[in-house]
């Protein structure tokens, strides 16, 4: 059983990584990774949506007819999510500042969705709650590296410490062109270690 | 219609898809996270205001002159050459007053609002500003709150007087330097700022004409 739920949560964080295997939640991937700080909150936001709605929902399964199961689903998620965004506002103000509109898109993240779907629906809480552990630090995990590449290369600074001088620094990477550029090679840099 | 019972063994059974088990089971779903929901809100409301407050106060501190008065408590409209109204702080020291917090906004930005605490003293000259929100874009836009009071050529807009024609970027045949690669950001601050100024002097005005009151006797304006 213990074996079993170490499986689901390495499943999540690295085989089916969401951003670099998956491939799933791309908008707020590349809308928040604009530094490795913005990424790692996104990330963790999303995780703790994650994992309680997983949680919920596999608790809640058998009581949800499966024709209303999609609206039963995304009133779940939604209350999670806006319930980080309450937190956030009243707790750590710069950082929903910051990460703003895409807070409430947590609702719509397919990620969020597809594992209530395809796997708290069917599993026990525990390991639903272990699946949206997993599968929530390999979306931070995927955000706070893409965040690190593009802050690194765009302004030459890491979690807001200056590494290079301020001459260096490419802005395209800062911007939605770099995102794109920078997702791009960390997807090839993951599929060739894969091999 | 035994088949699913037969396939789902010894687990609970699944509700199923029939008009009043859905109904029942989405309302109690609604009920519930309304129920969660307005308790979180309870409990962090308080919060959200004290920090959008304490927020507030800390700009308002940074753009005016030391003062012993609490401005956020006397904060009055004043309206604006184009027909819109912002908040005034004043900021008084024994009484006397001396400067004002402009709560200012604008549209106009990049992308979306932009807003700005602009503090003049009672002459008119622009003191200190203080950017509450902004969302342009990181790396260009977003370099105003650090861009526009810089000392270096005509970066800088503090210490400047304005007048009604308001401030503009060089582009546009004024003589504030714009944020590299981001006219669109500077034309917008520029235009925060010019609104905060707008609101200054009509506010001043009614102020002129209330302290000219006092004197005459009244006392109940504030």
């Amino acid at each position: 059983m213990n074996n079993n739920l170490i499986k689901v949560f390495l499943n999540g964080l690295i085989k089916e990584n969401p951003t670099f295997v998956l491939l799933l939640g791309m908008c707020p991937t590349l809308g928040t990774t604009s530094s490795a700080l913005n990424g790692m909150s996104m990330g963790l936001a999303t995780m703790f949506v994650l994992i309680c709605s997983n949680a919920a929902i596999s608790a809640l399964k058998n009581l949800i007819p499966d024709m209303v199961r999609i609206p039963c689903f995304i009133v779940v998620i939604a209350t999670f999510v806006t319930v980080v965004q309450m937190a956030m506002e009243a707790y750590v103000p710069a950082l929903y500042a910051s990460l703003g509109l895409f807070i409430p898109l947590i609702v719509v993240n397919c990620i969020v969705l597809g594992r209530a779907e395809a796997f708290a629906a069917k599993n026990s809480v525990i390991s639903s709650a272990f699946d949206g552990l997993g599968i929530g630090l390999g979306f931070t995990l995927g955000l706070t590296c893409l965040g690190a590449v593009r802050e690194l290369l765009g302004t030459g600074k890491l979690f807001g410490l200056t590494l290079m001088p301020d001459s260096y620094g490419s802005l395209v990477f800062v911007l939605a062109p770099g995102g794109f550029i920078a997702l791009g090679y960390l997807i090839a840099i993951v599929n060739k270690m894969k091999k | 219609m035994l088949n699913p019972i037969i396939l789902e063994g010894s687990k609970m059974e699944k509700l199923k898809s029939t008009l009043p088990n859905m109904l029942l089971s989405l309302t109690v779903i609604c009920i519930v996270a309304s129920a969660v929901l307005a308790s979180v809100n309870q409990l962090t409301a308080g919060p959200i205001a004290a920090s959008k407050a304490a927020s507030l106060e800390a700009a308002v501190k940074e753009v005016v002159p030391e003062f012993d008065n609490k401005p956020t408590e006397e904060a009055y409209m004043a309206a604006t050459s184009d027909g819109d109204s912002l908040k005034i702080y004043p900021a008084k020291k024994d009484g006397e007053l001396v400067g004002v917090a402009v709560e200012s906004s604008t549209q106009k930005g990049f992308s979306g609002e932009i807003k700005v605490v602009v503090g003049f003293d009672v002459e008119g000259k622009l003191l200190n500003y203080s950017v509450q929100q902004h969302s342009e874009t990181p790396g260009l836009g977003s370099k105003m709150q650090e861009w526009f009071r810089t000392d270096k050529n005509n970066q800088s807009v503090i210490g400047r007087t304005l007048t009604a024609d308001g401030l503009k970027v060089t582009k546009d045949g004024g003589d504030v330097d714009a944020i590299t690669a981001a006219t669109i950001s500077s034309r917008a601050f520029l235009d925060a700022i010019n609104r905060a100024y707008s609101a200054y002097k009509s506010a001043d005005m009614i102020s002129a004409a209330t302290s000219n009151n006092n004197e005459k006797g009244g006392n109940d304006h504030e």
